[in-house]
């Protein structure tokens, strides 16, 4: 396995993509395709990370991301735990602080954490000794999701250089519209949010992002498209009328996806809504790497791990 | 009774527009001469060379806590950061628990703070009972009682109709009303300032039209119905906009702003990496509304700087982002922060710094202080513009730590701090012995 060219990965956690340099990333990227290779093996296991305790800590409920950091921590050999909060101590009234000490006592090497408050992760990370991986805080940031997005554009277009990436839906709440966004602007690509005007932060085209409502401008010459989820608790704040109103304007659909290139990929972080963001036939077609992006998200998360560990092998 | 004698320090009183090198005799808890060699004797004497002496300063928007949240603060523990902060008197803010919307409430205050106190504390009473924002207090009664102002702070009253009656009502004691300006559904569940910064990190944002709306709203009200009115910590250029044509056409609005909004924004919260120390009502601004409240410093659109001292609990603080409550406290790091940022900076002079920490606020609170005229009240701060001094938040007086300051190195402190004619703070200590 090629595993980053003798470059060290200088961190301890991975709380965001915004603090990455891009050839950290690339080296992230890298080490990824290594750790998809054993996936074609027989037995999917290294002893990588023999002896380390992985806990994943999530605030918010989530099974896709969960499982995917349990499977890559298992395919490293680690001990996973997970800690769940809904039936500890935390519904008690203890203090996210005092939870994660005891997580921390009982010898935990690693910490995964959800939560819905931006920062949480950064709260851990200083006032904790175990490695903090952030997966999902808030609308803030979600690095592995927004590294498996990149890995899955390297795959299947080879590089980022003038590519054109379109990301549509709720880009204010989105944790990975903003690890997106990181990431791919490091590496080179055009990037485009789209949705209505009450869900695009205004202050993104001091970052060199574009911004459009109008769906057809938006994906015209898009390479990518990505399609975020919409809650429907955004419609309650005001922020459109209906998801009727929205599936209108922006759901995309196998006729509007002619707007788009030949060889567009959809790409979308998951869980759908069918018929609202995307149509049935969109989310099956020939164009989606849906599927993709879940597998390759375990090697990614194999890959940071890997790295976070200190890059070395434990044999 | 101690006569002090301060000497040969640079006496600065915008009240009587002095600022020359001066002796200052204090007998029986009041200024009796300012002047050149002044031959006095004196149970103490100060030397005060290289030093300013002032008027007292005065904090005309600090929480005290005391009732309800003394694991935050007390009246004790507040009037001594108080004093070791160079104010030799506060005006505490009406939410406490429960809420100070009666004379009881205020007869508590000024009791504890005859008990336990070392500096004046000046109550402030609730606009509305409880705080609610329904119907207004009993102002007449809370007056008598001792009240200096009226305040619903940290509970903005959304109503105009109830805003517009506690003006008109006051007019007829000319009091002023603090007022806090918050639309609360424009804030909603926001944290920090909207805009760049907020939209990287993904937290709500507190648009600043939350604040100007209402500014504006009031102003309104205050032309049309009467009243005086004090709009509380300023944070927005478009506040700052609306004031500066208010009282250009002769509008009876005052305002203040806080050490922390005139020196910090909301790149702090990102640079800290969340730093519940950086979460504060009304939220720190961008560096355009920064410059232009320096601005306002500068032109007399803004009259009083004042330290929104809100203290809060270690364990109230150590919360994500948005679970932790709003606020910082102000009262030990209000002088080296403005000597050290705005003063040195040559933003603003000495002068003018006395002036918007004792002489204005006296002014607008009506209360006999922020003056050194012979006669006055002896409260008196002695500044010392040149010491090299690093904050350090385990050395406060104050209950609380919840400071974006620690560890800050300044130039400019507080050497003395004189209250009634008695040395209450000199050289990093409480002098006063009073029961907790």
């Amino acid at each position: 396995m090629d595993r980053g060219k003798n470059m060290k990965f200088q961190h301890k956690h991975l709380l965001g993509l915004e603090e990455l340099t891009r050839e950290e990333i690339e080296l992230i990227l890298e080490n990824t395709a290594g750790f998809k290779e054993i996936f074609t093996r027989s037995i999917k296991k290294v002893p990588t990370l023999r002896g380390k305790t992985v806990v994943s800590l999530f605030y918010e409920n989530s099974t896709r991301t969960r499982t995917s950091f349990e499977i890559a921590a298992k395919r490293l050999s680690a001990d996973v735990i997970n800690f769940n909060v809904s039936t500890s101590s935390v519904v008690k009234g203890e203090s996210l602080l005092d939870t994660v000490h005891t997580i921390e006592s009982l010898g935990a090497d690693f910490i995964v954490m959800r939560h819905s408050c931006p920062g949480a992760p950064q709260l851990l990370a200083r006032k904790c000794r175990a490695s903090i991986i952030n997966a999902g805080d808030g609308p803030h940031e979600h690095p592995t999701q927004g590294l498996l997005d990149a890995f899955t554009i390297k795959e299947k277009k080879g590089g980022f250089a003038g590519l054109n990436v379109v990301i549509v839906g709720d880009i204010t709440h989105s944790r990975v519209a903003r690890s997106n966004i990181w990431a791919l602007s490091k590496l080179g690509a055009h990037i485009t949010i789209a949705g209505p005007s009450t869900l695009l932060p205004k202050p993104f085209e001091r970052l060199g992002v574009r911004l459009c409502s109008n769906l057809r401008e938006a994906i015209r010459d898009a390479d990518v498209i990505n399609l975020l989820r919409i809650q429907i608790e955004r419609q309650r704040a005001n922020l459109f009328p209906s998801i009727r109103e929205y599936s209108l304007l922006y759901g995309l659909s196998e006729e509007r996806l002619k707007w788009a290139k030949k060889d567009v990929l959809i790409m979308h972080p998951g869980p759908i809504n069918r018929g609202v963001e995307i149509s049935q036939s969109v989310a099956d077609g020939k164009h989606s790497v849906i599927l993709e992006q879940v597998t390759n998200g375990v090697a990614v998360r194999m890959a940071v791990l890997y790295l976070l560990s200190g890059g070395e092998e434990n044999e | 009774m101690n006569n002090i004698l301060i000497k040969n320090g640079r006496v600065i009183d915008p009240s009587q527009g002095l600022d020359e090198i001066c002796d200052v005799y204090i007998a029986n808890g009041v200024v009796r001469e300012i002047g050149k060699n002044v031959k006095r004797k004196a149970t103490t004497e100060i030397d005060a060379t290289g030093l300013i002496i002032a008027p007292g300063l005065i904090d005309m928007h600090t929480h005290l806590r005391e009732p309800g949240r003394e694991d935050e603060e007390t009246i004790y523990t507040g009037t001594r950061a108080a004093a070791a902060g160079g104010f030799t008197s506060v005006c505490c803010m009406a939410n406490t628990r429960p809420v100070c919307d009666s004379r009881t409430g205020i007869k508590y205050i000024l009791s504890r703070a005859l008990e336990t106190g070392v500096v004046n504390v000046f109550p402030v009473a609730a606009i509305t009972v409880g705080q609610n924002g329904e119907e207004i207090t009993e102002f007449g009664d809370l007056i008598s009682a001792g009240a200096v102002a009226f305040s619903d702070d940290g509970n903005p009253v959304m109503n105009a109709e109830v805003m517009r009656r506690a003006l008109e009502y006051t007019s007829m004691f000319d009091v002023p009303i603090l007022d806090h300006c918050e639309d609360l559904n424009l804030s909603n569940v926001g944290v920090m300032h909207e805009g760049f910064i907020q939209s990287l990190l993904g937290l709500e944002g507190v648009p600043a039209a939350a604040e100007t709306i209402q500014v504006g709203r009031d102003i309104e009200l205050l032309e049309f119905f009467g009243g005086r009115l004090h709009i509380c910590h300023v944070s927005a250029s478009g506040s700052i906009h609306l004031l500066r044509r208010a009282k250009k056409r002769g509008v009876r609005v005052t305002c203040e702003v806080t050490p922390h909004h005139l020196t910090l924004t909301d790149e702090l919260v990102k640079k800290t990496n969340f730093d519940t120390n950086a979460k504060v009502k009304p939220p720190l601004t961008s560096e355009e509304d920064r410059q232009e409240l320096i601005r306002g410093l500068q032109d007399g659109t803004i009259d009083v700087i004042a330290t929104d001292h809100a203290p809060h609990t270690d364990k109230d603080k150590d919360m994500v982002f948005m679970d932790a409550p709003f606020g910082l406290i102000g009262l030990e790091t209000a002088v080296p922060i403005i000597f050290t940022e705005l003063v040195h900076k040559r933003f603003i002079t000495m002068s003018q710094m006395i002036e918007k920490m004792s002489v204005n606020p006296a002014r607008i609170l009506k209360i006999e202080r922020g003056t050194l005229k012979a006669g006055a009240v002896a409260d008196v701060t002695i500044l010392d513009p040149n010491r090299r001094y690093t904050i350090r938040a385990d050395k406060f007086f104050s209950r609380s730590r919840n400071t974006p300051f620690d560890g800050k190195k300044c130039r400019g402190a507080v050497d003395t701090t004189i209250v009634g004619g008695r040395i209450i703070f000199s050289k990093g200590k409480i002098l006063e012995e009073k029961g907790g």
